[in-house]
């Protein structure tokens, strides 16, 4: 009995351990967004709490946390309340598999990726559940696109993934590391970086295929209805998604902890900062997109996903699988 | 399609010019200024809050001709006067509703002693409506404080008047 209370406390401990740098780089990364967005539009960005601006987002947190939670009374209760915890819980357990470097990760499991894809699909349920519940048109019309979306584009993002564990041979996040010691993936496969880019743009719901919360349409979307706490929540929820997603891109496709080049002084950098590098790296480009262009028409959306992007990562995956054939390059693992 | 559109559509050659237009434009200075630390530049004839102006004695410029309150487009003066013992005419009473107030700027010009005028301050947000009932010890009060400036406003403006 004490034994288990032990191993409990211990893996509590660990998890803290992943949990509370996440929801902290969390509030750090709504900061970045809105200054970068800031700064591109000339414009200063939230520079007044604390240094640059820096504990903005805590701020805002307190404020939530003070605001009134407001609950329709036409809306389903209990599904309503619920919508925000599965999409916060979901955004964060998926963290569980990332591995920061070859000791630092929580659940060393050999189906990482597929742990990975299996959550962020489930992403989807917080947020149908959020716009049913409401039982208002907006947050129904928004769940709807949402969820219309965020299918779509798993289906070319699933693709990607396997390009990317043809050449891997392996479903676990380590292994797909450490096969990019040679060359990563980016190189050989960028077309797929690319295409993996945009559709993470339109998995998170960023502009320009935030159609789920265009607000000229749709007031917030899904959100409308959220007030307080439960709105924040969804906002953590997201931006701890789109955090995921830059890791996966870094992991599947710029070498995870790898260093660029492995020579003295480079390598010198703990792994765990070159991991924190690259996810930076793809924030910032997720932040100067968001900058930058204009939101896609619905139709439009549509048609990029299932008319250009699957046939196309499903052209590259054909491409990958007789270049590897045709030079013997196959993974030769342990199967 | 011509050839060099879809050259253009598969490259992602306009996005990609974005980008660099987005990194390049984040260097440059920002165009807004730190508010509430910095403050933009305001023109002489700033039509901001109201104040009644006073001689260089200190005598009140007011004689209660009441021509601002009969020019006032929302009707937000009201002005009460009496003889003094001197024999010259004053106000007892100078009301302005600043929430009636339309800052028109038909007051200060119908003046004839130059006494109400608008200065260059905006920035006199209240909790309550209350607060924004203006009488004439706070006009006075205005007038007082940022006198300075609305005789160098006023001297500036004059070429144009």
């Amino acid at each position: 009995m004490f034994e288990y209370i032990q191993i409990l406390g211990q893996e509590v401990y660990k998890i803290l351990f992943v949990l509370v740098p996440i929801l902290v780089s969390v509030a750090m990364i709504v900061w970045l967004d809105r200054r970068v967005w800031g700064l591109v539009q000339k414009r200063k960005g939230p520079n007044v709490v604390g240094p640059f601006g820096l504990l903005q987002t805590l701020a805002d947190a307190l404020k939530y946390i003070f605001k009134e939670i407001i609950i329709p009374a036409s809306a389903n209760k209990a599904v309503f309340v619920l919508a925000p915890i599965v999409t916060m819980t979901l955004a964060l357990v998926a963290w569980a598999v990332i591995p920061m470097s070859e000791e630092f990760v929580l659940a060393d499991i050999n189906v990482g990726v597929l742990y990975l894809f299996a959550v962020s699909s489930l992403g989807v349920y917080g947020i149908i559940m959020g716009g049913w519940a409401s039982n208002s048109k907006y947050p129904f019309l928004g769940a709807i696109r949402s969820a219309a979306q965020m299918v779509s584009y798993e289906v070319s993002i699933g693709i990607i993934i396997i390009n990317v564990l043809l050449c891997v041979g392996s479903l676990n996040l380590k292994d797909i590391v450490l096969a990019q010691n040679d060359l990563w993936y980016v190189i050989p496969l960028f077309p797929m970086f690319v295409i993996f880019f945009i559709s993470a743009l339109a998995e998170t719901n960023r502009p320009p295929f935030d159609l789920p919360e265009a607000e000229a349409e749709l007031v917030a979307g899904y959100q409308t209805e959220y007030s307080g706490m439960m709105y924040a929540m969804f906002w953590l929820g997201e931006y701890a998604n789109i955090l995921l997603m830059c890791a996966m891109g870094s992991i599947l496709f710029l070498g995870g902890w790898l260093p660029i080049i492995d020579i003295y002084p480079i390598n010198l950098i703990p792994a765990p900062i070159w991991m924190i590098i690259k996810i930076l790296f793809l924030f910032f480009l997720f932040a100067l997109i968001k900058a930058i262009v204009p939101r896609y028409r619905y139709d439009q959306l549509m048609r990029l996903g299932w008319k250009i992007f699957l046939p196309f990562s499903l052209l590259y995956l054909v491409l990958t699988a007789s270049f590897l054939f045709y030079f013997d390059k196959l993974p030769k693992g342990n199967f | 399609m011509t050839l060099g559109r879809i050259f253009k559509t598969i490259f992602l050659v306009e996005f990609v010019k974005g980008l660099l237009m987005a990194i390049k434009e984040m260097f440059k200075k920002s165009k807004t200024v730190n508010y509430p630390f910095e403050k933009g530049p305001i023109s002489p004839r700033m039509r901001g809050e109201h104040a009644l102006r006073r001689y260089p004695n200190g005598e009140e410029r007011c004689i209660a001709c009441k021509l601002c309150e009969a020019v006032c487009p929302a009707q937000a003066i009201t002005i009460e006067s009496t003889e003094r013992a001197d024999g010259s005419r004053k106000t007892t009473r100078y009301d302005i509703d600043m929430l009636k107030c339309i800052y028109c700027g038909l007051c200060q010009e119908s003046c004839p002693v130059e006494a109400i005028v608008q200065g260059p301050n905006f920035e006199f947000a209240t909790e309550t409506r209350e607060e924004l009932y203006y009488n004439k010890q706070k006009l006075l009060d205005n007038g007082d404080r940022w006198e300075s400036v609305l005789a160098k406003n006023i001297k500036l403006d004059k070429p144009y008047r």
